[in-house]
C-alpha cells in the first residue's frame, strides 16, 4: 500500500488530537472540564498548519487512488478546520455554563470533523460511507446533548432514525453500483465502468444512482429529505446546530459534488432532471415555509434548506460541454463556502443571544443594537448576505450560480434561473424580519448583554470577511481554475 | 493614477468613506456628526463640480475614463466614465444630496440616531451615483442594489406611521424587477461579442450595429425593462412609489423622487434602448402607451388625494410619464426632453418634498383637510415658495417644469419615422392624452394650493406659533429655487451638455 504520511498529516493530527481529548478529560476535575475546548483548538490549528504546508505540492495519491488530496480536497480540508475554530470558540461559554459532559462534547465535534476533513479526499464509495458516517454518527449525540430537555430529546432521535434509513438506502445504492461494474469502488473506475454498461442493466445502475444521491440528500436536507432538520437544529445546542448547518451540509456537498462529478458524470442526462426538481422543490419550500417562523433556530434551518436548493441547481447545470460544467462546479464550489461563512456567522451571532433569551425567538432580538450594536451590525450583513443583495458577498454567490445558469443556456438554465429569482425575493421578506427587529424594536431590557469575546471576535470577522468577499470577488470567483475535479468529468 | 481617470471614482466613494468615520464617531458629538456629514457631501459635491467643469462639452463618448480589472474570472471589469447624458444626473445627485446633510444639520426625524441617519444617506449617495457612471454591466447592477438597503433602513426607522409596511414593499418591489434585468444582463454577456463582455460600450456598439437576433432582443428587452421600469416607475408598475415617498423621511423622500427615480429612466436610455433597438422598436408603442396612462392616471390619482404628501408622490408618477413618453418616440427631442425633464422633476420635486416636510414640522399632519388653509398669512414666505414650486411642477413656461413636458409632447407628434413610421397615429393620441394629462395637472396643483394657501387661517393654528421659514431651510432651498427659475430661463444648461451624447446615440442607432 502506498501511504502518503505527508498528505494525512492533517487528519492524524485531528484522530491523535480526539483521542487526547478523551483521555485528558478523564484526569481533568470537574472544575476545569473546559480545558478540553482549548486542547481541541490547539490540535485543530496544528492540523490547519498542515493543510497549509500541503498546498502547491500537487496532487498526492494514497491508497492505491482511494484518498486523494488535491487543491479541491485542500480546500475544503481547511474550510471544515476552520468551520472547527469557529464552533469551538462559540461553544466554549455555552458548554461550561449549560452544565454539559464537556470533555465527551469535544470529542464527538472533532470526530465529526475528522469526517468532514477526510470527505473531499475519499474517492472511492466506501470511504465516501465512513467519512459520511464519522460526520453523522456523533451528530446524533451531539443533538441529544441538552438531556433534560424533551425537544433536545426528539432531535436526537428524528435525527438518527432519518440518518439511519437514508443511509441505508444509500448503502443499497452502492451495492448495487458494486455489483453492474463488477466490483469497482473507485470513483475514476465506476465512471469507466458505467460508460459501457450493458442496456439491460442501465436501469439497475439509475436504481443506484438515485439511491445513492438519497444517502447524501438527507445530508444536505434537501426536499423531501428536510423535515429533520428545523426540528433537529431546534432542540440541539445551539453551537450543535451551527456544526450541522455548516460542517455537516457542506460536507455531503463535498461527497455529492465528487460522486456527480466524478463516478457519474456520464449519466449525466439521467439524474440532471431529478435535481432540477429537487433544487425547485428544495429552495421553495424552505423558502415559503421559512416565512412563517418565529425561531431563530427554525429560521435559520429554514433558510439552510432553500440555500442547499440553490447549490443543488448547480448539478441541475450539468451537460456535455466541459466550459459550461466548469463554471457551474466552480458556482456551487464557490456557493458553499460563502453560505458557510454567512450562516456560522449567523449562527455565532445567535449563540450570543442566546444566554440573555433562551428561547430564540425573533422578537427576542428586538432592540439589538443598543444592547449588542456588534453583533446587530454583524447579524444584519449575514442577513442580507443570505438574501443576495449589495453590498455583501452573499451576492455575488448567487451572481455566480446565475451566470452558470444561463451560460448552461436551453431552456432549462434561464427557467431554473428564473425559479432561483423569484426565491430570493421571497426570501428578502424573512432575512429582513430580523434586521427590523434589532433595529426597529426596543428591547424589553436595554442593559448592554455581555457576550463572549470569542463570540463578538468570530462575528467580527464573519461580518468583515463577508464585506471584503463583496469588494474583492476575484479569490472566490477564481474557483473554477482549481476545479481539477470536473476535468475528469463529461 | 491622474486627476483625470481617478476623479470620478474618488467623488463616488468619498461618500462611503464618509460613513465609515461618521458611524465610527462617539454618538454624544451630535454637532460634530452632522457638521461631518456637510462637509463630505459639501467635499463631494465640490468634487463633482469640478468634473463638470472640466468636462470637455465638444464631443461624445466616455470621459474620466478608468477601466480597471475586477474579477477577471467571470469577465467583471471596474469600468466607469462620464459623458454629456450621466455627467446632469450626476452632478444633480451630488448638488440634492449636499442639500439634504444640510437640511439635516437642523432636522432629523424620529427616532433621532443623527449617526446611523447621515452614514446610510452617504452610503445611498455613492450607490445613486455610482449607477450613472458605471459602464460595466454588473458594476452597474452593483451600484443599483446598493440603494436597496441604504433606502430600506431609511424608510423603516425614520417614516412615518405605516413605514414598516412601506419598506418592505419598496425592497420587494424592485428587488423583483431587478433581478430580471439581471437575468437580462448575463443572457447579453453570453450572446455577445466574442469574447464575451460585460462592457456597455463594447455591448452597446455590438448591440446598435444589430448584433443581437430578433427574438433575442424582444425576450431581453422585456426583462431588462421591466427592471427599469420598476424602478421609474411606470404605471401599473408603480403601486411603491406612494407608500415609500409618503412613508419616507423628508430627505428620504427628496432623494428617491429626485435621484433614484432616474435610475429607471437613465437604464432605458444607457442600456436598453441602444442595446437592444429592435426589442425597443417593438416595445416603444406599448411603453408609450403606459406613460399616456401614467400621465392621466396620475393626475386623476391627485385629484382625490387627501394627504398632501401622497399628492406630491402620486404627481410624480405623472411626471416620469412625460419623460418615458419622450423615451419611447425613440426621436432626438424625445430624449432631450426626457433628460431635461429629469433633472427638471429632479430639482422640482425635490424641493416640492423639502417643502412638505417643512410643512409637516409646523402643522404635525399632512392631511390637506387638518391644515385648513391660509398657510399664506401665517407663513409667507413658506406659502410662497411652496406657490412658486408647485408651479413650476404643473409646467409653467419661464419655469423649469416646462422644457421636458412641452419637448416630450412635441416629440410623440412625430416620433421616429425609421422605427415607428407606422405608429404615428398612436402616438399622437398619445400627444392628446399628455396634453389633456398638464390640464388635469395644472388642475389639482391649483386647487391644492387653493386649500393649503389660500382662504383664512382655522382659529386653532392662530396660536400654534406656526414658524416661518427657517435660515437653515433657506440655505438648503436657495440652490433648487435658483435652478428651477434657470432651468425655465436658460435651458441650454442641460441641453447643453446633452446634445452631443444624444445625438452620437441617434446616429450610433442610424436615424
Amino acid at each position: 500500500m502506498d501511504v502518503d504520511y505527508h498528505a494525512l498529516l492533517p487528519e492524524f493530527i485531528l484522530a491523535g488530537t480526539l483521542l487526547l481529548v478523551l483521555v485528558v478529560d478523564v484526569f481533568l476535575p470537574e472544575r476545569a472540564k473546559w480545558f478540553a475546548m482549548p486542547l481541541g483548538l490547539a490540535g485543530v490549528v496544528a492540523s490547519l498548519v498542515a493543510v497549509a504546508t500541503l498546498i502547491g505540492a500537487g496532487t498526492r495519491v494514497s491508497f492505491g487512488g482511494t484518498y486523494v488530496v488535491d487543491e479541491f480536497a485542500l480546500l475544503f480540508k481547511g474550510f471544515f478546520l476552520v468551520t472547527a475554530v469557529v464552533v469551538l470558540s462559540v461553544s466554549l461559554r455555552y458548554f461550561r455554563e449549560g452544565g454539559f459532559y464537556q470533555g465527551e462534547y469535544y470529542f464527538l465535534l472533532l470526530t465529526s470533523f475528522l469526517g468532514c476533513v477526510m470527505m473531499p479526499s475519499s474517492r472511492d464509495l466506501l470511504l465516501l460511507f465512513i467519512a459520511l458516517e464519522l460526520v453523522s454518527a456523533p451528530g446524533f449525540l451531539m443533538a441529544a446533548f441538552r438531556k433534560g430537555d424533551v425537544k433536545s430529546n426528539e432531535a436526537g432521535v428524528k435525527f438518527f432514525i432519518i440518518g439511519v434509513l437514508s443511509t441505508a438506502v444509500m448503502l443499497f445504492g452502492m451495492s448495487l453500483i458494486y455489483g453492474v461494474t463488477g466490483g469497482e469502488t473507485k470513483l475514476a473506475e465506476i465512471a469507466t465502468a458505467l460508460a459501457d454498461i450493458p442496456d439491460d442493466l442501465q436501469t439497475l445502475t439509475y436504481a443506484a444512482i438515485l439511491f445513492v444521491v438519497v444517502g447524501f440528500a438527507f445530508k444536505v436536507s434537501a426536499f423531501p429529505f428536510q423535515f429533520w432538520a428545523p426540528d433537529t437544529y431546534e432542540g440541539s445546542p445551539v453551537p450543535v446546530a451551527a456544526f450541522l448547518a455548516v460542517a455537516s451540509s457542506v460536507a455531503g456537498f463535498a461527497g455529492l459534488l465528487q460522486l456527480m462529478f466524478v463516478a457519474f458524470a456520464g449519466q449525466h442526462e439521467f439524474w440532471v432532471p431529478i435535481f432540477a426538481a429537487l433544487s425547485v422543490a428544495t429552495m421553495t419550500v424552505g423558502n415559503f415555509v421559512a416565512l412563517q417562523q418565529t425561531q431563530i433556530v427554525r429560521l435559520l434551518a429554514y433558510s439552510g434548506i432553500a440555500q442547499s436548493g440553490y447549490i443543488l441547481m448547480t448539478f441541475a447545470l450539468v451537460t456535455d460541454d466541459a466550459a459550461s460544467n466548469r463554471s457551474a462546479f466552480a458556482a456551487g464550489v464557490a456557493y458553499i463556502l460563502i453560505y458557510g461563512v454567512m450562516n456560522l456567522g449567523a449562527f455565532a451571532a445567535t449563540v450570543a443571544v442566546s444566554r440573555r433569551h433562551p428561547a430564540l425567538r425573533i422578537a427576542d432580538f428586538a432592540g439589538l443594537r443598543e444592547t449588542a450594536p456588534v453583533i446587530a451590525v454583524g447579524m444584519a450583513v449575514f442577513m442580507i448576505s443570505l438574501a443576495g443583495v449589495p453590498p455583501t458577498g452573499g451576492f455575488w454567490g448567487k451572481l455566480l450560480i446565475f451566470q452558470a445558469a444561463i451560460e448552461r443556456g436551453g431552456s432549462l438554465g434561464p427557467a431554473l434561473a428564473v425559479v432561483m429569482l423569484v426565491n430570493s425575493v421571497v426570501s428578502v421578506f424573512y432575512y429582513l424580519a430580523v434586521p427590523r427587529q434589532m433595529f426597529l424594536r426596543e428591547a424589553a431590557d436595554r442593559s448592554r448583554m455581555r457576550v463572549p469575546a470569542l463570540v463578538t471576535a468570530v462575528v467580527a470577522v464573519a461580518t468583515i470577511v463577508i464585506v471584503a468577499i463583496f469588494v474583492l470577488p476575484n479569490p472566490v470567483a477564481r474557483l473554477a481554475e482549481i476545479s481539477t475535479l470536473v476535468g475528469l468529468g463529461p | 493614477m491622474t486627476w483625470e481617470n481617478s476623479a470620478i471614482t474618488i467623488t463616488t466613494l468619498l461618500p462611503v468613506a464618509g460613513a465609515i468615520v461618521i458611524a465610527l464617531m462617539p454618538k454624544d458629538k451630535e454637532r460634530a456628526i452632522r457638521g461631518l456629514g456637510i462637509v463630505v457631501s459639501g467635499v463631494a459635491f465640490a468634487l463633482a463640480v469640478a468634473i463638470a467643469v472640466g468636462f470637455d462639452y465638444g464631443t461624445d463618448g466616455l470621459q474620466y475614463e478608468l477601466d480597471l480589472n475586477w474579477i477577471g474570472a467571470i469577465g467583471v471589469r471596474y469600468h466607469v466614465g462620464i459623458d454629456g447624458i450621466s455627467l446632469p444626473l450626476y452632478v444633480l445627485t451630488f448638488l440634492l444630496s449636499f442639500l439634504c446633510a444640510i437640511y439635516t444639520w437642523r432636522f432629523v426625524p424620529d427616532p433621532g440616531r443623527t449617526r446611523a441617519f447621515l452614514a446610510l444617506m452617504l452610503l445611498l449617495e455613492t450607490g445613486m451615483a455610482g449607477t450613472f457612471i458605471a459602464f460595466d454591466l454588473i458594476l452597474f447592477f452593483v451600484f443599483w442594489e446598493m440603494v436597496l438597503v441604504p433606502m430600506y433602513f431609511l424608510i423603516a426607522i425614520w417614516g412615518s406611521a405605516n413605514r414598516e409596511y412601506a419598506s418592505i414593499k419598496f425592497f420587494l418591489y424592485t428587488l423583483f424587477g431587478s433581478i430580471f434585468m439581471l437575468l437580462g444582463f448575463l443572457a447579453m454577456y453570453f450572446q455577445g461579442p466574442d469574447p464575451h463582455t460585460f462592457d456597455m460600450v463594447a455591448l452597446r456598439d455590438f448591440g446598435a450595429g444589430g448584433g443581437f437576433s430578433q427574438t433575442f432582443q424582444l425576450i431581453v428587452f422585456g426583462g431588462v425593462a421591466l427592471g427599469f421600469a420598476v424602478k421609474v416607475p411606470m404605471w401599473p408598475f408603480h403601486t411603491w412609489l406612494p407608500d415609500a415617498h409618503t412613508e419616507a423621511p423628508t430627505i428620504g423622500s427628496v432623494l428617491l423622487a429626485g435621484i433614484m427615480l432616474k435610475m429607471g429612466t437613465y437604464g432605458f436610455v444607457r442600456i436598453a434602448i441602444p442595446f437592444l433597438p429592435y426589442g425597443a422598436e417593438k416595445y416603444a408603442p406599448w411603453i408609450g402607451a403606459l406613460a399616456a396612462i401614467a400621465i392621466v392616471y396620475a393626475a386623476l390619482a391627485c385629484l382625490a388625494q387627501k394627504d398632501l404628501k401622497r399628492l406630491i408622490a402620486f404627481s410624480s408618477v405623472g411626471h416620469m410619464g412625460f419623460v418615458m413618453l419622450g423615451i419611447a418616440t425613440l426621436t432626438e427631442i424625445g430624449i432631450q426632453a426626457a433628460i431635461f425633464g429629469m433633472v427638471a422633476h429632479g430639482v422640482i420635486t425635490g424641493m416640492l418634498f423639502f417643502c412638505v416636510g417643512s410643512i409637516y414640522d409646523r402643522y404635525h399632519t399632512r392631511e390637506i383637510a387638518k391644515i385648513g388653509g391660509g398657510m399664506l398669512q401665517t407663513m409667507p414666505k413658506l406659502g410662497s415658495v411652496f406657490a412658486f414650486v408647485a408651479i413650476a411642477s404643473l409646467g409653467l413656461p419661464g419655469l423649469a417644469g416646462f422644457w421636458g413636458e412641452i419637448m416630450a409632447l412635441l416629440s410623440s407628434f412625430n416620433p421616429n419615422e425609421v422605427f415607428l413610421g407606422d405608429q404615428v397615429g398612436l402616438f399622437r393620441l398619445f400627444m392628446v392624452m399628455g396634453g389633456i394629462g398638464t390640464v388635469l395637472t395644472a388642475g389639482y396643483f391649483l386647487w391644492m394650493l387653493q386649500r393649503v394657501n389660500m382662504g383664512t387661517l382655522p382659529d386653532h393654528w392662530r396660536e400654534a406659533g406656526l414658524r416661518d421659514v427657517l435660515a437653515v431651510e433657506w440655505v438648503s432651498w436657495a440652490p433648487l429655487l435658483a435652478l428651477i427659475l434657470v432651468l425655465g430661463l436658460y435651458p441650454r444648461l442641460v441641453f447643453g451638455i446633452t446634445d452631443e451624447a444624444v445625438s452620437g446615440l441617434m446616429t450610433l442607432l442610424g436615424s
